[in-house]
């Protein structure tokens, strides 16, 4: 094997004896053509898998524009107990893109986080920061509670028991003349600072806030 | 019986016309023949049904092939149910299974047959994977077929889990939305995987056809490609003697008390 090796040394296929072969050839024609169909049959394949595969991945990297949905007038809202509201997240598929949304004025004894300080209406999103189910406000023990796993969460939306990993979401608020309109959601880690929003199970405190990373599509408001 | 006894053959144009079930017969050989001598598939199908097993082979090897069976009922039901079903989140998803469940001829049947068979499929698989398991049948050289069949527990898994949205009830929608967070919670990747399954960042219009093309073109292809590949390795190595088979000793080398 090895003398024959040494004679078949030079590059060119004109030294090693191969018929037909040109002056300065180094890559033999059997090599050529074998590259040339695999490098056709890759081609082929990508350009149909390529853009099945982008298709099919596409939604993680689009950006949703902001949508403000008016919910209801100044005065129908406290500032010491909720509201429900509903609120469409996903259009056109009827009540499955619907979600409760918690609505209350803001209180400056309660809301004393300085994150807060700007905002008209409190709005907490009901999806249960634990697993997504929806949490309710029971008014009789002043606290959200959830019907899945037992989350309980008090009335700045913090969790108190049960096995959730962060706050409530919250929704941005405004008023816009005489009505309160909510809009994009955000995510809180336990300190109420905000995120852009976060699935539920995702831990926003010290590690998670860098392991569980934002959307590529979420927008600053 | 002598050869001066027995009746002579008749004569060729003095045999009488062949009774219609030779004729069948005959018709039969013919067709099979005429593909096998086009594909030689008999060849391939004595390979695969006529094999060698070992000695106290039992009851317990029937799980694979039990699991097969539920695929094929799967599958069958699933095609027909496919027929009626219609993936629309506002509502028609929801009416088009209770259409099928109530006024289709036998379609609680067939729905039923789907809906209790995935359990039993679930149920098949851990069996047949325990079988394998105790019974030493993963080893050398059966490894590639444990990780063929551990991809195949996943993709059943899949299937479990896309299934059970088409439904559209309060516990398909909610069940999947703690399913997708369950899977958001894989740090890194997770949250991507989660808005993958979705098809966008909350539950919304193409989450159900995704779940759909999902549960019935990606995955049972990939199911049947793989049980493929399974059967093919089965066949190609053979099946283990249960741990309590004792190897028999040629008698050459039996040792003889002194």
């Amino acid at each position: 094997m090895s003398d024959k090796r040494a004679k078949h040394k030079s590059k060119y296929t004109l030294d090693r004896g191969i018929p037909g072969a040109f002056e300065g050839e180094t890559v033999t024609r059997r090599r050529f053509m074998t590259g040339t169909a695999h490098t056709a049959g890759a081609i082929a394949a990508s350009s149909f898998a390529l853009p099945a595969l982008g298709f099919a991945l596409g939604p993680i990297f689009k950006s949703t524009p902001h949508h403000w949905e008016v919910v209801g007038n100044v005065e129908q809202f406290a500032d010491n107990n909720y509201v429900p509201v509903i609120l469409t997240v996903a259009p056109n598929i009827g009540e499955a893109g619907k979600t409760t949304v918690y609505v209350r004025k803001f209180n400056p004894e309660i809301d004393t986080d300085p994150y807060d300080k700007d905002t008209p209406y409190i709005a907490i999103s009901s999806r249960c920061a634990h697993l997504g189910c929806p949490v309710r406000w029971v008014d009789a023990a002043e606290r959200f509670i959830c019907p899945c796993h037992g989350g309980v969460y008090d009335l700045l939306g913090r969790r108190v028991g049960g096995p959730p990993v962060r706050p409530l979401d919250r929704f941005y608020t405004r008023v816009s003349g005489e009505n309160v309109e909510v809009g994009p959601r955000f995510s809180v880690n336990s300190e109420l600072r905000r995120f852009s929003p976060r699935d539920p199970g995702e831990p926003l405190d010290g590690l998670g806030q860098y392991m569980y990373p934002s959307r590529p599509g979420a927008q600053k408001l | 019986m002598p050869a001066a006894l027995q009746e002579a053959p008749p004569r060729p144009g003095e045999a009488g016309k062949p009774t219609p079930v030779e004729s069948a017969q005959q018709a039969g050989i013919t067709v099979v023949d005429w593909v096998d001598e086009r594909t030689s598939l008999s060849g391939a199908a004595r390979w695969m049904m006529f094999r060698k097993v070992p000695k106290g082979t039992n009851w317990f090897y029937t799980l694979g092939s039990a699991t097969m069976f539920a695929f094929l009922s799967q599958a069958m039901t699933g095609v027909f149910l496919a027929m009626y079903y219609r993936p629309d989140p506002s509502g028609g998803a929801y009416e088009s299974i209770r259409y099928v469940t109530n006024d289709v001829f036998l379609g609680q049947f067939v729905r039923g047959m789907h809906k209790w068979g995935s359990s039993v499929m679930v149920i098949l698989v851990f069996l047949h994977m325990g079988r394998t398991f105790f019974f030493g049948a993963y080893k050398y050289p059966r490894e590639l077929n444990w990780v063929i069949g551990v991809v195949l527990l996943i993709l059943t898994m899949t299937m479990s889990f896309t299934g059970y949205l088409l439904p559209f009830d309060q516990r398909a929608y909610w069940a999947t939305i703690v399913g997708v967070n369950i899977n958001g919670t894989g740090p890194l990747l997770g949250p991507y995987l989660s808005d993958f399954l979705r098809g966008g960042s909350e539950f919304g219009a193409t989450t159900l056809s995704r779940f759909y093309a999902i549960h019935m073109l990606l995955v049972p292809g990939l199911l049947a490609a793989l049980i493929g590949a399974h059967l093919y390795l089965v066949a190609k190595l053979g099946t283990t003697a249960p741990p309590w088979q004792k190897a028999e000793k040629r008698p050459e080398l039996r040792e003889t008390e002194l």
